[in-house]
């Protein structure tokens, strides 16, 4: 099993309703985000590319985040989701120096916090919040060991892009293009 | 024309708009452990070589220094920690692919060890020094019997210290500054300067100043060599490693590291220091507190540079 996201950056037009469905069903503390989106513009007038795009925690196969930490409070869990154990992390915030998408951050309560796909949701079979609340339903969310499940689907006739591939993370983040 | 905004309202402490996580706990740490390393391994190197009589600072005086570094650098870290209370999660494992992991066990080895070191020699330094308990004068005889596999254990243990404050820097992939391997040897020489500069302001003997001076100038010397080749392999480096660079030629730096650290904290210092076995004369501190203000801004410059470099997406 290896859960994955495709974000359509053709659908996004960033109203961060994602933003505000993670804030509101992880309690995310006021003032961060586990998610985000960054508007791109390329070219140079008139003729310029413009895109949105939904981003978080790319939740890597290599994830460096894990290899550095120093007590496994950073780990994977089936799935190949990436957690932070809470009670396990002393916040020394190596993971978040080691993250190439400064993914993670330091939550108020001393511990760093991140996106967990909302494990809590997806342990029960529903998509993450984010996905669920996307009027455009430009986020597609599963496992891409199923070749029937929404990301598998939403990759298969599209061509993507993971970000920043040279650092050799491996991101499960795939951004359709 | 490129341009990236975060759309969506993104500012989070220390990490927008630029990621400064660490702030001065963690050069300071790195600055102190790197001293802490070169007094310790130098003492140990000429116990092994049984010269402990002609360097009484090297081995003896010089050595109170290093337990005090190592526990003021440990209480910098632990205030680092956002965590605090947990801190002693760090020992209930070790993981060999997380440096910071198998840096704190070694800590947790070489500051007691350094701490015996010192205890060992407290009646040469403090002849009226008495232990009070039987089992601590009994202690005390034990290391001395065995002080140079005791030494020998020190060299290994500082070595791998020195090298740790680098390769703490140098595993995190996703800061291009500091993604290099040879920050591991370089930092492990700065920290060996530091050391032997600490040493020589401590020692009042001319001759083993000499010594002392001699080794470290051969030391500064292969510190500005690696510079040398840290830089050749930026500038010879892919886009994430130039825009790096960048920080140091003409960027926000560019003064900081080659005025204070490489100029004053090593130019300057190894210069009056070859002047001074020339047979000029040199007030004696002029050049360690060079060496170990220099030793301290490369700490602060690399930390601070590192954390704002990263990869172009």
């Amino acid at each position: 099993m290896r859960y994955a996201m495709a974000i359509d950056t053709h659908k996004c037009v960033g109203c961060s309703d994602c933003v505000v469905a993670c804030q509101t069903e992880n309690n995310v503390p006021h003032g961060y985000c586990r998610d985000w989106i960054v508007e791109y513009v390329d070219g140079t007038y008139p003729s310029l590319d413009m895109r949105f795009q939904s981003e978080r925690c790319n939740h890597c196969d290599n994830a460096p985040c894990v290899r550095c930490c120093p007590t496994g409070a950073s780990h994977i869990v089936e799935g190949g989701i990436v957690l932070v154990t809470h009670d396990e992390c002393i916040g020394c915030g190596a993971c978040i120096e080691s993250c190439p998408y400064d993914a993670r951050y330091p939550h108020p309560d001393g511990y760093v916090d991140k996106c967990t796909f909302c494990v809590q949701r997806v342990e029960k079979g529903q998509n993450p919040a984010c996905v669920d609340v996307c009027p455009t339903h430009c986020l597609h969310f599963g496992d891409l060991d199923d070749p029937n499940s929404d990301v598998s689907l939403a990759l298969k006739d599209r061509s993507w892009k993971v970000l920043a591939p040279e650092a050799g993370t491996k991101p499960q983040l795939y951004f359709l293009t | 024309m490129k341009e990236e905004l975060f759309v969506s309202g993104r500012h989070i402490p220390n990490i927008d708009p630029y990621l400064n996580i660490w702030h001065w706990q963690i050069p300071l740490y790195l600055f102190l452990g790197g001293l802490a390393a070169g007094i310790l391994f130098f003492a140990a190197y000429f116990v092994v070589r049984g010269k402990e009589k002609e360097m009484p600072a090297t081995v003896k005086w010089a050595t109170i220094i290093a337990p005090i570094a190592l526990v003021i650098g440990l209480g910098a870290l632990f205030w680092d920690l956002k965590h605090k209370l947990y801190f002693w999660q760090l020992y209930t494992t070790i993981r060999f692919t997380s440096p910071m992991s198998w840096g704190a066990w070694t800590l947790m080895a070489i500051t007691p060890l350094s701490i015996v070191w010192v205890a060992s020699y407290m009646k040469e330094m403090f002849p009226k020094w008495d232990w009070k308990f039987g089992f601590l004068n009994k202690f005390e005889a034990f290391v001395i019997k065995y002080r140079v596999p005791f030494a020998w254990i020190m060299m290994y243990l500082a070595i791998i210290l020195g090298v740790y404050t680098g390769i703490l820097l140098s595993a995190f992939n996703a800061r291009p500054l500091w993604n290099v391997s040879i920050l591991g040897p370089l930092f492990l020489v700065s920290g060996f300067s530091t050391g032997l500069a600490a040493t020589m302001w401590v020692s009042k003997d001319e001759h083993e100043r000499k010594v002392l001076s001699r080794i470290d100038i051969v030391f500064i010397l292969i510190e500005l060599f690696l510079i040398i080749h840290l830089f050749m392999g930026f500038m010879a480096g892919t886009a994430v490693k130039t825009e790096a660079f960048q920080l140091f030629l003409g960027g926000e730096f560019t003064i900081s590291f080659w005025v204070f650290v490489v100029l004053l904290g090593l130019v300057f210092p190894v210069t009056l220091e070859t002047l001074e076995l020339w047979g000029y004369h040199v007030p004696k501190w002029i050049p360690p507190l060079l060496i170990l203000f220099g030793g301290l801004m490369f700490r602060f410059v690399m930390v601070e540079a590192g954390q704002i470099t990263r990869f172009l997406y």
